[in-house]
């Protein structure tokens, strides 16, 4: 290479005259201040959580609207799409502000206001200095009680929706993900993370005004405010702007899932695909079972961070992914374990044998006691660390409070880490990691993968 | 309010260092910046200064193979590392009680990375892996970031894939890396940046424990890898596999950030006041009243502003529906781009640019990850991390006409035009 004529060899570089060195203990860890906060609800029946953290001059807000579909089924409803473009022209304009006038006055404060939705709830997500503050909740308070949804912008959006969910679906990974969804839940609603172009295209602005007027409710809500601000007088602030919300009944809830079930996988052809995706699915645990703390570590041995069984293998060992997890994911009174991999197509039924095999050995090869150490350590220090600034505390408070959990849970969850067992973790790996535990898909060029796949078995070809 | 504490000084190794202590949270987080990015990178052996960081995880003399990653996650942390064109950085974010593991951690590989061949070929797979996975794979993968560069510029440095091609990738030896490793992994090609919750002397003092016996090394004379702007309109098209709908990425030059920091910034404006926000002028005349885009985007640098020196991209993007074509686009930027090198943007659309860009920054600042990353590269490309905190008042700073010069350097007879066409002509 362009380097020196002389370097040192490889073997060199690798040794010192020294030879090892041992490794640092810890230190002492400095505990985290007590979060000052207030959780309460206000009268229109929205739960208000407000948290001091003084760090920057910023204040951090979400709000949470339970927005699930009422229906059962998901065949023939109208709720996904009116929903989507709900959420992409709620901010377009009120009596008193256009679009723009939105993206002034936020933009004067160094704010920002975002919705999004999915099937389980309409989403606002903002920021701004926090001098400005009371324009963010302003301009919230305007959107939530007087959205007008102009004409001309719920026909644009409607438009760009069209493109934008045609640029979503030629994603891999959006794909794997839907492929996955109706493989698991079937038309439950909970599946339809995305509506149809046809279906979004017949979407009338008086069809988004009722729904606004029906769905977007105070009550079964959770608005989280962080920042550097006097908890109770960003409660007082959001009472100011969000108290005279109001409207009958209560935000609509996902209904409960239906339990997955282990089974074949399913594969799912993309033409011209190099890469494939692995999806896999099995029941966890919510986090306000007692088992929780446990699974929580058994998921991080399995492969919830990189030091763990199945990055070592089929990444460090085999080199046969760049990205390779498992995580669960919260539903409403349930929770599921997801594992995903994407590797090259000539590699993908040999990563799935390894995937499964690593999952065969969480029962049967336990977790060791220094596994379960390093995962608990891992558990209480990026709780730390991913809740350290504003943005971060907020969006865990909001995904919380959706559990209907809070501040409490948040600091009282390290002692739970610290009181799991080496044999409660093998216990719930038993259980829960048992590959006959496990459905899902692959997404790949099935032409290429159907003979591996067909010889490793557990795979319905197309 | 006041800036925040920075303190800096250098070991007798060359090694510099930049202390930023905030006691806010008990957490710190640790980052080694090295002089090198993938525009090092002789022809023949593209992508290899992103593959040599991916090595640098694979264990040093004290600590074995898959080691690295342990410790920090045992200690509670997190960590990652990243190539870029002008630099290569490695960090980890950890509670403060683990301070010392990761200067420990840094230190051994800064000294003494082992670097084997079984690791090496593990490691070219998974780098091929990445690239299958997010650019190969995927949709618009590589674009703009590896698509443009080679319209915009004509040199290998600055116009190669900095991901690497698979070929170029497999030909790389053991020797490679050692040399790469002795030419620039030196201490005094490194800055080292600790921020977050430590004590100034005893931190010190554990970075001289630790970093103190790297014998120091040559630092390699960092070549010039300027070059001409395009003279005239250079065009290319590219084929993408997976794309459901065309795009376009406008290539424009910009001042060298290091010298004329001023004038780079008023492109920072710019790109502000192009597309940030439903008021800004792309969206609200391209997305809002012609409907002719799904998105467009604007920025300066293709990794982010002031992540290189010069030459340096001010890009435009956008991606539309196939039966709107790319001249159409074009048209309407340049459309809106003359109107603003004549009348410049209003003392309004500067306001909402500088103040959100106030508020980026603390937010910016207060992930740890990214003061400690931002600090890091701002030392190391501009000497002077501290431009990381001055960044919102030189913003505030910047004039309309300066704006309008921006927009007017913006000229159709000096740029690049990237056209990506879908495989299936976008009606699949």
């Amino acid at each position: 290479m362009s380097a020196p004529t002389k370097h040192r060899s490889a073997e060199e570089i690798g040794r010192t005259a020294l030879g090892p060195r041992p490794f640092p203990e810890l230190g002492e860890q400095r505990a985290a201040a007590d979060l000052d906060s207030v959780d309460t609800t206000l009268a229109n029946g929205l739960r208000v959580i407000a948290v001091r953290r003084s760090s920057v001059p910023l204040v951090e807000l979400r709000l949470r609207i339970p927005f699930a579909d009422p229906a059962t089924s998901s065949t023939g409803s109208a709720h996904a799409a009116r929903a989507e473009v709900l959420a992409n022209t709620v901010l377009t304009g009120t009596a008193t502000r256009s679009r723009v006038d939105v993206d002034t006055e936020l933009a004067l404060v160094g704010g920002e206001l975002d919705a999004v939705v999915d099937p389980e709830r309409l989403a606002f997500s903002g920021n701004a200095l926090v001098t400005g503050l009371d324009t963010l909740l302003d301009v919230l308070r305007d959107a939530l009680t007087g959205a007008t949804y102009p004409n001309e912008e719920v026909e644009r959006e409607r438009g760009r929706l069209v493109e934008r969910i045609r640029l979503a679906r030629s994603q891999p990974n959006v794909i794997a993900r839907e492929a996955l969804q109706r493989h698991l839940y079937g038309d439950h609603p909970f599946a339809k993370e995305m509506p149809e172009a046809d279906e979004v295209a017949v979407v009338t602005r008086d069809d988004v005004r009722a729904l606004h007027a029906a769905a977007v409710l105070p009550r079964g809500a959770v608005l989280v405010v962080v920042g550097d601000l006097a908890p109770d007088a960003a409660v007082r602030a959001v009472e100011g702007a969000l108290g005279g919300w109001t409207g009958e009944g209560t935000a609509v809830a996902l209904s409960p899932l239906p339990v997955v079930r282990g089974g074949d996988l399913l594969l799912v052809h993309r033409q011209g695909a190099v890469q494939s995706q692995i999806r896999l699915a099995a029941r966890g645990l919510e986090r306000t079972d007692e088992r929780y703390p446990a699974l929580q570590l058994a998921n991080l041995v399995y492969g919830g961070f990189f030091s763990s069984r199945l990055v070592e293998n089929i990444r460090e060992d085999k080199g046969y992914t760049y990205h390779a997890r498992s995580h669960p994911e919260f539903t409403p009174g349930g929770a599921t374990l997801l594992v995903d991999a994407d590797t090259a197509s000539e590699v993908t039924a040999a990563a799935l044998l390894e995937t499964r095999y690593e999952l065969a050995r969480m029962g049967l090869v336990p977790p060791t006691e220094a596994e379960v150490d390093t995962t608990r350590r891992y558990a209480i220090g990026s709780l730390l660390t991913s809740t350290s600034s504003q943005g971060g505390l907020a969006s865990f408070l909001v995904n919380l409070a959706g559990l209907g959990l809070g501040v409490d849970w948040f600091l009282g969850h390290p002692e739970r880490l610290a009181a799991v067992t080496v044999e409660q973790v093998a216990e719930v790996a038993l259980e829960f990691f048992a590959p006959s535990a496990f459905t899902g898909v692959v997404v790949g060029d099935a032409e290429q993968l159907s003979p591996k796949l067909r010889a490793l078995g557990g795979v319905t070809l197309p | 309010m006041a800036l925040p504490e920075l303190h800096r000084f250098t070991l007798p190794n060359g090694l510099r260092v930049v202390f930023a202590p905030d006691r806010s949270a008990p957490v710190v987080g640790v980052s080694v910046h090295y002089d090198v990015g993938f525009r090092s990178e002789p022809e023949g052996r593209t992508g290899f200064a992103h593959l040599f960081e991916h090595l640098m995880f694979q264990g040093s003399e004290s600590l074995e193979k898959l080691a690295h990653f342990r410790h920090v996650q045992s200690s509670g942390g997190t960590f990652n590392g990243s190539t870029h064109p002008d630099y290569t950085d490695y960090y980890e974010v950890l509670p403060s009680a683990a301070l010392e593991r990761a200067l420990f951690l840094e230190a051994d590989r800064m000294r003494a990375p082992k670097i084997t061949e079984e690791n090496l070929r593990n490691q070219i797979d998974v780098v091929k892996e990445e690239i299958r996975l997010n650019v190969l794979n995927r949709p618009y993968g590589g674009f703009p970031w590896i698509l443009l560069p080679p319209v915009l510029f004509q040199t290998f440095p600055n116009a190669h894939n900095g991901y690497g091609d698979f070929t170029d990738l497999e030909n790389a030896t053991v020797d490679d890396c050692a040399a790469f490793f002795d030419t620039y992994y030196a201490p005094g090609n490194a800055v080292l940046t600790v921020a977050g919750d430590f004590d100034h002397e005893e931190a010190k003092a554990l970075v001289e424990k630790h970093f103190g016996d790297v014998p120091a090394r040559p630092v390699p004379s960092r070549p010039s890898f300027a070059e001409a702007a395009p003279r005239g309109e250079v065009r290319a098209e590219h084929t993408d596999q997976h794309a459901p709908m065309p795009a376009i990425a406008l290539g424009y030059r910009v001042p060298d950030p290091v010298n004329e920091v001023e004038g780079y910034l008023a492109y920072l404006v710019l790109a502000g006041v192009l597309t940030d926000g439903d008021g800004s002028r792309l969206q609200q005349r391209l997305v809002h009243r012609d409907g002719i885009v799904v998105d467009v985007g604007a920025g300066c640098g293709l990794f982010g502003p002031l992540e290189a020196r010069d030459p340096d991209t001010f890009s435009i993007t956008a991606i539309h529906p196939s039966e709107v074509t790319a001249e159409q686009v074009i048209a309407a930027v340049d459309e809106e781009l003359l109107r603003l090198a004549e009348e410049g943007p209003t003392a309004q659309e500067l306001a909402k640019v500088t103040a959100r860009w106030v508020s980026t920054m603390h937010r910016e600042h207060d992930r740890l990850t990214s003061r400690t990353l931002g600090l890091g590269s701002a030392e190391l490309l501009f000497g002077r991390a501290e431009l990381l905190y001055e960044l919102p008042e030189k913003l505030s700073g910047i004039t309309t006409d300066e704006v309008a010069a921006a927009a007017k350097a913006l000229r159709p007879d000096s740029r690049a035009v990237l056209i990506l066409n879908p495989a299936s002509g976008g009606n699949e």
